[in-house]
C-alpha cells in the first residue's frame, strides 16, 4: 500500500496553517504503512540556500559541520529538529557542502536543499514522525507527505518518502517501478547521483533530469508516461508548482478536492474529513495516465 | 429511523447492529451518521432494512450485501457493493474503482461516475451507472448485465463470459472477445426494467449492447494441440 497526502494552498490566509492540516491528513493514512513516515514542507522562498540535513549524531555533527563551514568562509545558521537541522546560507555553496558532507560527515544525509523546501522525514508511524518534528506549527504554501508501506528498499530514513533530487523539488510514490535499475543506470550515465537502490528515487531523479533539461512540471510528468513503468501514484512538488499522475492501469487509489481555498489530494477521502469546506468541495479521482498540476 | 452517528459509536458497533437485525426486524430504516471515508461500513447486512449512509465512504461499503437496501449519500470508495448477493446499493455520488466486483444478485446503482474496473468479474449483479465508466470494467464478467447511461472507458469487457453489456455513450475501446451484439426484444424489455428500477432517465433504444464473441472461454476443437 503506502498513504500519501498533499496540499496546495490558493489561500494565504491559510499558509499558517499547512503543517497542521497536512499533519492531520498524514496521520489519518497511518493504516496504508506504519514502516516511515515523512513530509516535505514548502515555506516562502527565501533568497540564498535552504538545506535540510538529518544526522545519526544530531548532538554533535550540525554543530561540528556550522564550524567547518564558517572556518572555511561560509557563514550559516541553522535550527535543529530532532534528527534534522535546517541550515540556511546568504551565499549558496552547495557543491563545497556535498564535498564536505562526502569527506568528513559520513552520519550526515542531505534530505533536500533549495529556496523553500524543507524534508523531514523517520522511521516510524506519522503521529510519531509529525510530533518529533513540529509539523502541526510548520506555515507552508504547499506539501506532501507520505507514509510507507516499504517493498523495494529497506526500512531506513533514507528509504522514506519525500525523495528530493533536485533543488525545491521533491516526490511521493505509492506503487512499485519495474525499469527502475535500467533507468537507474541510464540515469547515472549522465551524471545522476543516487543515495538508495529505492525505485522512487529513481522516479525523483527522472522528473529532475527532465526539469533541468528545460521541461516544467507537468510536461515532466508527460514523459515519464512513457519512460516509467510499473504501478505508480506521485505526488510532485516544485518551488511553485504542485502534480499528480497516476499510471495507465491506476491501481494504487487516489482522491482529488479542490475549492476556492486549496487543493487537496490522498490516497483515500478520509485523508480530507478534517479540512475546511471539504463538504461543498469538488472531488473527483484522478483519471489514469492524466497530468495534474497546479502553479501558483 | 434508528440513527447511529460514528462520531460517537465505533465501526464494529454499527455493523455488529445492523448485522444481528433479524428477517421480521420492525426498524427498518437506519442512518449512518459522520461516516468520515470510514472503511467497511454496512457490510455483510442480511435482512430487509433500508440504511441510508449521510456522507462519503472508504473501501467495501455494503460488501455482502444480502437483502439490504444501503444508500451513500456522497461518494463511494473502491469495492462498493463487493460479492453482492441480494438487495439494492444506491450511491449518490461517484464510485471508486471496483465497484460491484464479483457481486452475484442484486442492483447497483451509481448516480455518478464509476472509474476503473467497474463489475469485473460480476456473477448475476445488476449495474446501472448514470455517468461515466472507466477502463477495464466488466472484466471476465459471466453473468448479469452492466448499464452505462455515459461513456465507456478502455478495454470493456475484456475476456467476457455471459454477463450483458448496454453502453447509450462511446466506448473507448472493446477488450478482448467483446462485440456489439444485436439488441432484440428481449434485450429492450430488460433493459426498460433496469433503467426504471435505477431511476435513469433514458430510452432503451439509445443503447448498444455488447456481449462475449465467445472465442476465448469455450473449448475449439481446432486448439485441441495447444492443451
Amino acid at each position: 500500500m503506502c498513504g500519501i497526502v498533499g496540499l496546495f494552498l490558493k489561500d494565504q490566509a491559510l499558509e499558517p496553517r499547512l503543517g497542521a492540516m497536512l499533519a492531520d491528513m498524514l496521520v489519518t493514512m497511518s493504516d496504508r504503512g506504519p514502516d516511515s513516515a515523512g513530509i516535505a514542507v514548502y515555506g516562502s522562498a527565501e533568497p540564498g540556500l535552504k538545506v535540510t540535513l538529518q544526522s545519526t549524531a544530531p548532538e554533535t555533527d550540525f554543530d561540528a559541520l556550522k564550524a567547518a563551514l564558517t572556518a572555511e568562509g561560509h557563514p550559516c545558521d541553522f535550527t535543529r529538529k530532532d534528527t534534522h537541522a535546517i541550515f540556511s546560507f546568504e551565499t549558496p555553496c552547495l557543491d563545497r557542502l556535498r564535498e564536505l558532507l562526502a569527506g568528513g560527515f559520513p552520519s550526515l544525509t542531505l534530505m533536500s536543499q533549495g529556496e523553500a523546501i524543507e524534508i523531514f522525514k523517520e522511521v516510524g508511524l506519522p503521529r510519531d514522525v509529525v510530533a518529533r518534528f513540529g509539523i502541526g506549527e510548520m506555515a507552508g504554501t504547499h506539501g506532501v507527505g507520505h507514509t510507507r508501506l516499504a517493498t523495494e528498499s529497506a526500512v531506513t530514513t533514507n528509504g522514506a518518502h519525500p525523495f528530493s533530487t533536485g533543488a525545491d523539488q521533491c516526490l511521493v510514490h505509492n506503487g512499485s517501478l519495474s525499469n527502475h535499475n535500467n533507468l537507474r543506470r541510464t540515469l547515472a550515465r549522465d551524471g545522476i547521483t543516487f543515495e538508495t537502490e529505492n525505485d522512487s528515487e529513481v522516479a525523483a531523479a527522472y522528473l529532475t533530469h527532465k526539469m533541468q533539461a528545460g521541461a516544467n512540471l507537468g510536461a515532466a510528468l508527460e514523459a515519464g508516461l512513457d519512460d516509467l513503468d510499473g504501478f505508480y501514484t506521485f505526488v510532485v512538488g516544485t518551488k511553485d508548482g504542485f502534480g499528480v499522475l497516476r499510471d495507465p492501469i491506476a491501481c494504487k487509489p487516489a482522491v482529488l478536492a479542490e475549492t476556492e481555498q486549496y487543493v487537496a489530494f490522498g490516497s483515500e477521502y478520509r485523508a480530507f474529513v478534517g479540512l475546511p469546506g471539504i463538504d461543498t468541495a469538488r472531488i473527483w479521482e484522478p483519471e489514469p495516465a492524466t497530468v495534474y498540476f497546479w502553479e501558483r | 429511523m434508528q440513527t447511529i452517528d460514528l462520531s460517537q459509536e465505533s465501526l464494529r458497533d454499527l455493523n455488529k447492529t445492523l448485522q444481528s437485525q433479524p428477517p421480521d426486524t420492525n426498524q427498518t430504516a437506519w442512518e449512518v451518521l459522520n461516516p468520515k471515508g470510514s472503511h467497511a461500513l454496512a457490510v455483510g447486512l442480511d435482512a430487509p432494512i433500508t440504511v441510508t449512509v449521510r456522507g462519503s465512504t472508504g473501501y467495501y461499503c455494503a460488501g455482502m450485501n444480502k437483502q439490504a437496501t444501503v444508500i451513500v449519500e456522497g461518494n463511494a470508495g473502491p469495492g462498493v457493493a463487493e460479492n453482492m448477493m441480494s438487495g439494492t446499493v444506491v450511491i449518490e455520488g461517484d464510485a471508486s474503482q471496483y465497484a460491484g466486483a464479483t457481486g452475484r444478485g442484486g442492483l447497483l446503482v451509481v448516480k455518478g461516475k464509476a472509474s476503473s474496473r467497474c463489475g469485473i468479474s460480476m456473477k448475476g449483479i445488476d449495474i446501472v451507472v448514470h455517468q461515466d465508466i472507466g477502463h477495464m470494467s466488466a472484466f471476465m464478467a459471466q453473468k448479469g448485465n452492466l448499464v452505462v447511461l455515459g461513456d465507456a472507458g478502455d478495454a470493456l469487457g475484456d475476456s467476457l463470459y455471459e454477463a450483458q453489456i448496454f453502453v447509450r455513450g462511446a466506448v473507448k475501446s472493446l477488450g478482448a472477445d467483446c462485440i456489439e451484439k444485436e439488441m432484440r426484444a428481449e434485450h429492450f424489455s430488460l433493459l426498460s426494467d433496469l433503467l426504471e428500477k435505477a431511476g435513469a432517465d433514458a430510452r432503451p433504444d439509445e443503447f448498444r449492447r455488447y456481449g462475449s464473441a465467445r472465442k476465448l472461454y469455450t473449448f475449439d476443437i481446432d486448439n485441441a494441440d495447444a492443451y
